[in-house]
């Protein structure tokens, strides 16, 4: 089509395939610009980087550049680390991290149910858990490593007191916000409370549990990590430690990218399953 | 025991206070006494707000009286029994459930194997004219067509006794009368007793045997109208009879005092 044809005001007699076709390619170069521009803005913000850093604006020993990280992550893997390969020690934190967010999720679910269903526990529970909540629980990680030593064990704990809350308290709010129209329903029809709990409450608050493994999951490898970074024989904390130590600043952001990486690949693994099992809720966010 | 001879429902003298959250005791109804024999359809209007849906949370079983008695068929009501079936004003369907799914949850909660659950669930999805819908989630239904999806899923139950909370009044006018004569024709095959509760003093003539008009809050029984209409009754057709206009009269001069009553009260937290 010529420009002449887009530039006249777009009448009702306009065939429609025209009208759709403009939008199409109006969406269409919206795209180019966005995906153009945040490719640029990468490009700007590591170039800059990299210059400023090569002319010794700033200090390339403590900030390193974006060469050096990239040549860094290329040695590790390569030739593996000083504890092993790269992908073992993406392993044992991808290991550790897992273990912890399911241990969490699973009992902060359980937990969550439990008390929004059976208020005497809630009444009874309720001090303590707030009171659990309110410690800084990344400061149990040392006492963890003590406890169950530079082994994964350790890390799974941190892990677990870091997932367990977001998880426990989605899940009790969850329990406590199912439509009471629901519940009395399904008690009309028939159900009784472990019915109710199991097929009525649970569903109702999987949109809730959902929110928090996504939040949450980000938290076990914040656990797993200082984890490692306190005391650890394998994984990618030990990695940022022993990179600091050897005032390594291109091993410090190296392991951080390789964390990125891993952290988003997670995210789209929970956001697709997540689509699995919210097939009966409408295309769009809300009802 | 009398059993068979006994009323489908019977309230004694029922009163129930709730406590609101400011810790203040609300009188819902009190001292209503009100009989529903076997197959009887009986509609309960009166103002908004006047504590008419307490009389049948009273019945469902959902709530235990503060004061007086519930019978259905002679015993007293302990907890939600098997016989009664509840169509809820709001949406009630499960959004995480296919229709079939739906309709086959009373039976399924009640123990009926899941072959047997499925065949009368369909059964009932065809009557109430949703086949072909089955494998469809709630919000991919209209309104009309999810209510629909409520009655299979009451009716599936064989309730003795029907216990519906103005289960039409989120509908639009067409769509509501369509479902009256529906609601009729499903439940002139059961033989079941109901309980409609309604505002609409239209809806409640055309499809009653009996009219209970409640006072204005707390709720008790004004007065009881018999409606000597003929049946089969189809709701538009019958709403212009020379009869039901005598009778909406009739009715009206009972329950408008009590609707002003309750504007009066400032009470007028209408919708």
């Amino acid at each position: 089509m010529s420009p002449e044809v887009l530039a006249k005001p777009v009448k009702d007699t306009a065939s429609p395939p025209d009208r759709k076709q403009v939008r199409a390619r109006a969406a269409r170069r919206r795209r180019a610009v966005v995906v153009g521009a945040r490719v640029l803005l990468l490009v700007a913000v590591l170039g800059l980087w990299e210059a400023l850093s090569r002319a010794e604006v700033i200090d390339p020993f403590n900030f390193s550049m974006p060469s050096k990280i990239w040549d860094q992550i290329s040695t590790w893997v390569a030739h593996g680390t000083a504890q092993g390969s790269l992908g073992q020690q993406i392993w044992v934190t991808l290991h550790e991290a897992l273990l912890g967010w399911g241990i969490g999720v699973v009992t902060g679910v359980v937990f969550g149910i439990a008390l929004g269903r059976v208020a005497l526990l809630a009444d009874i529970l309720g001090p303590y858990i707030k009171v659990l909540n309110s410690i800084p629980r990344i400061v149990l990680a040392p006492i963890f490593v003590i406890w169950f030593g530079l082994g994964p064990a350790s890390k799974v704990a941190s892990a677990v007191v870091l997932v367990f809350f977001p998880v426990f308290f989605n899940a009790f709010q969850g329990a406590r916000e199912v439509d009471r129209n629901l519940i009395a329903n399904a008690r009309v029809l028939g159900a009784s409370d472990r019915r109710v709990t199991l097929q009525v409450v649970i569903p109702s608050a999987t949109s809730w549990i959902f929110t928090s493994l996504h939040v949450s999951f980000g938290f076990a490898l914040i656990g797993a990590i200082v984890g490692e970074y306190i005391g650890a024989t394998q994984g990618i904390g030990l990695l940022v430690a022993q990179s600091q130590g050897t005032f390594n600043a291109a091993g410090v952001y190296a392991a951080m990218v390789i964390l990125a990486v891993v952290a988003l690949v997670a995210e789209g693994l929970l956001t697709f399953a997540e689509r699995r099992v919210f097939r009966w809720k409408p295309a769009h966010t809300e009802r | 025991m009398s059993a068979d001879t006994s009323p489908a429902i019977e309230l004694r003298g029922a009163s129930k206070t709730f406590r609101t959250p400011s810790g203040a005791p609300h009188t819902a109804v009190r001292d209503l006494d009100l009989t529903v024999g076997r197959g009887e359809f009986v509609a309960v209007v009166g103002p908004t707000g006047c504590g008419k849906s307490t009389t049948l949370t009273l019945v469902s079983g959902l709530e235990e009286p503060s004061d007086g008695e519930v019978l259905v068929a002679g015993a007293p009501v302990g907890g939600v029994g098997g016989k009664v079936g509840f169509v809820f004003q709001q949406d009630a369907t499960f959004p995480w459930r296919t229709v079939l799914s739906n309709v086959m949850a009373g039976p399924r909660f009640r123990g009926v194997p899941k072959a047997e659950a499925k065949e009368k669930a369909r059964d009932w999805i065809a009557r109430v004219g949703l086949a072909g819908f089955e494998d469809r989630y709630p919000h991919q239904l209209s309104g009309g067509q999810r209510k629909r999806v409520a009655l299979a899923a009451t009716f599936v139950n064989d309730p003795e006794i029907l216990l519906m909370d103005e289960p039409f009044s989120a509908l639009d006018v067409q769509t509501r009368a369509l479902m009256s004569d529906e609601l009729l024709e499903l439940w002139e095959g059961t033989g079941a007793s109901v309980v409609f509760v309604t505002h609409d003093l239209e809806e409640s003539i055309a499809l009653a045997d009996r009219v209970v008009v409640m006072t204005a809050g707390p709720a008790t029984v004004k007065q009881v109208f018999d409606i000597d209409l003929p049946r089969p009754r189809k709701v538009e057709s019958v709403r212009l009879l020379p009869r039901f206009i005598e009778i909406y009269r009739e009715i009206w001069a009972s329950l408008g005092e009590e609707v002003r009553i309750t504007r009066e009260r400032g009470a007028a937290h209408v919708a």
